[in-house]
């Protein structure tokens, strides 16, 4: 038994066989084969051997002709390496004594080589794990033969890992088939982890070196609520996690029976629950799980793996689309474009090189250097606003001044708007994200300017502790319940209040049925969070009055330490809402 | 039982007993089938000398010594053979890749 973390992108938990998805793209099919077959099962190996050794030799000629000798030598070696007698052996054994099928049997053997040679501690030879590698998919290829695209071509259920997954690849998913994904790559705000969210597959990214140390057939479990992914478990997590899985999957059913009721606590307070969303389809996600609305609406897939900006008429459809969706009047809050220059490609002109980006020329500092790009964007929000409750929301607001510079752009256009006689809402809500921690403490300014506030707790924690969580060697330092920042984002509300402007919470945070009721009690009253969140998060808040929630605040105000204030929460969560997974 | 061929070899390469000068060693190894070839690094247990895991899972590096055992019809051809792998692929060191 192994276990591995990494960060939970889609809730649920799934246990099955793995199917192993490198590069190019071989599967195992079959674990286990009827012992009776064992011999036909060691001929079909030799059979692959045979084939592999003739193609490294292959390799081997070609190499030595077009190079050198010396290089084709490698190829040599590993024609060697697939004719080893005791490599062979030990496969075999596999075969005819544990009944493995020659791919699973194969792969295990390379992979438990491999290893072994990394452990030496040898930089010279710990490169040759990879030779092994190439040697494993060579025979496998051989074994399988080309079956084409795995991911497509799936026919019985399975948990995917793999390097990392295209959100092409992970949209194309069959949930039926796909019981869970994890990655080795990949981030909490990655494409293919909205993705897997929308598709509702359970899903751990970000886990580091994973493929290594498992091998396709082997039996895996992939917790998503936690981010834990467990190869090879032993009968008593086994055990334990199909009780897990059996309680997740009925308390997600009930979740479901809250779709129609309002997010309000015991005693009548009630708060707005919205969908983050990034694609226009993802909207009816948000009506599906009874969102009050859109809390944020992230632009920049219009923009992403494009060969040119996007025309306004691009984006205004593209907006269309969501207001069809989520209808006339909830509230969908539109985010200007949210980008470093280092993911606009396709824009030579704005690539910088920047030795830090996220301290950078990002988002709307981007925004503000390229007028002609922000302009676009604003009237396409504009001309959208005249169809729905659509609010325009401005990120990375570091400033005043910056703020002041994009309500200064936004009367400019409105004004263009004017002139050319297309309507729009002229009181268009305007907010700013509190994310920087200047922002936060400049709270009582900005509200004057704006009609909104939203926290987006991701960056805020990040900049507020000067830690990247996708680094590992910090990443413990980056969490939500530290009480720095449940100060700022305390001194937020409190700015708002006193401005008597909205204030929401649109980071992970929200959607962390942990830090639920702390929300409520410091007094929010919205909370923006995937989609797939909000039941959980509604059924706290039904399940407390808002005089408890302030309690709770307030003790958890009264930690020193992050750890304590988690443990505290956790243990108020628990207490209230037993059957709700808090990590 | 035929008699034990014997002969110690020393590493004297920089790069140790790499992979190259290994394969061509199991080369000449398998063209006398009719011997058992093992190697053996002081105080660990011999290993095949057809199988390049195994002489992987030696890790000679420079200053190695190595004892290469031979039995059977030819034993002595054989040992050679081996003996000459060592010789001749660590003088061509210089230009060649580090495989």
């Amino acid at each position: 038994m192994e276990i591995k973390r990494g960060i939970p992108v889609s809730p649920g938990v799934a246990i099955g066989t793995a199917l192993v998805v490198e590069t190019e793209g071989i599967r195992i099919p079959r674990r286990f084969i009827d012992k009776a077959r064992a011999k036909d099962e060691v001929e079909r190996l030799r059979q692959a051997l045979t084939e592999a050794v003739a193609d490294a030799r292959a390799n081997q000629d070609a190499i030595s002709e077009k190079l050198g000798k010396q290089y084709g030598a490698i190829f040599a070696a590993h024609a060697l390496l697939i004719e080893d007698p005791e490599l062979i052996r030990e496969i075999e054994q596999l075969i005819t004594q544990k009944g493995f099928g020659a791919e699973y049997a194969v792969s295990k053997t390379m992979r438990r080589h491999a290893k072994a040679l990394e452990a030496l501690n040898q930089p010279l030879f710990r490169t040759r794990a990879s030779d092994l590698f190439d040697i494993e998919k060579s025979v496998l290829s051989h074994l399988v033969g080309h079956p084409g695209d795995p991911l497509q071509d799936m026919q019985e259920p399975a948990i995917i890992l793999a390097h990392d997954l295209t959100p092409s690849e992970t949209a194309n998913l069959d949930p039926k088939l796909v019981y869970a994904f994890a990655t080795e790559a990949g981030g909490k705000a990655s494409h293919t982890a909205i993705m897997a969210g929308v598709l509702e597959i359970p899903a751990v990214v970000g886990l580091g070196r994973l493929l290594m140390d498992v091998s396709g057939g082997d039996e895996v479990i992939v917790d998503g609520n936690r981010g834990v992914v467990i190869l090879n478990p032993d009968e008593e997590t086994r055990e334990r996690y199909l009780v897990l899985q059996r309680q997740f999957g009925s308390f997600a059913k009930r979740l479901d029976e809250l779709r129609d009721l309002p997010g309000q606590t015991t005693d009548g307070t009630c708060a707005q629950l919205l969908g983050n969303i990034e694609f226009p389809q993802e909207a009816t996600h948000c009506i599906d799980r009874g969102a009050d609305g859109v809390g944020l609406y992230r632009t920049e897939f219009l923009y992403v793996n494009k060969t040119e900006d996007p025309d306004e008429n691009e984006q205004y459809e593209a907006y269309l689309t969501v207001l069809r969706a989520i209808g006339r009047d909830k509230p969908v809050v539109i985010r200007t474009l949210d980008l470093g220059a280092d993911k606009m490609f396709h824009r030579a002109d704005l690539r910088v090189e920047e030795k830090n980006p996220s301290l950078g020329l990002r988002s709307v500092r981007l925004c503000l250097r390229n007028l002609a790009l922000f302009r676009t964007q604003i009237r396409a929000i504009l001309r959208a606003s005249h169809l729905g409750n659509v609010r325009i929301m401005f990120p990375m607001v570091s400033t005043l001044m910056e703020l002041r510079q994009c309500k200064m752009i936004l009367a400019d256009v409105k004004e263009e708007l004017d002139e050319e006689r297309i309507d729009f809402n002229r009181k268009i809500a305007v907010g700013t994200m509190i994310e920087v921690p200047s922002a936060a403490l400049m709270a009582a300014e900005l509200a004057k300017e704006v009609n909104f506030f939203s926290i987006g707790t991701n960056d805020l924690i990040q900049y507020t502790l000067a830690a990247d969580r996708t680094n590992e060697h910090v990443a413990s330092l980056y969490t939500a319940g530290d009480p720095a920042v449940l100060r700022l984002i305390d001194r937020v509300i409190r700015a708002a209040d006193a401005q008597g402007i909205e204030v929401c919470v649109c980071g992970e945070m929200s959607g962390d049925p942990l830090y639920t009721i702390l929300l409520l009690g410091l007094g929010l009253r919205q909370l923006s969070m995937t989609p797939q969140n909000i039941p959980e998060v509604k059924k706290i808040i039904r399940s407390i009055n808002i005089e408890e929630a302030k309690q709770i605040a307030q003790e958890a105000m009264r930690f020193e330490t992050a750890r304590d204030v988690n443990n505290y929460l956790r243990e108020q969560t628990r207490r209230i809402l037993p059957e709700v997974v808090v990590n | 039982m035929a008699d034990i061929l014997r002969q110690t070899v020393a590493i004297t390469n920089p790069q140790g007993f790499h992979m190259r000068p290994m394969a061509a060693f199991v080369e000449v190894a398998n063209r006398y089938p009719a011997c058992n070839v093992t190697v053996t690094r002081d105080g660990k247990s011999p290993v095949n000398g057809r199988s390049m895991l195994g002489l992987m899972g030696l890790v000679a590096d420079q200053g190695t010594e190595l004892v290469i055992e031979v039995t059977g019809s030819d034993a002595d051809t054989a040992l050679q053979a081996l003996i000459e792998v060592f010789q001749r692929n660590f003088d061509e060191e210089g230009d060649s890749p580090r495989v």
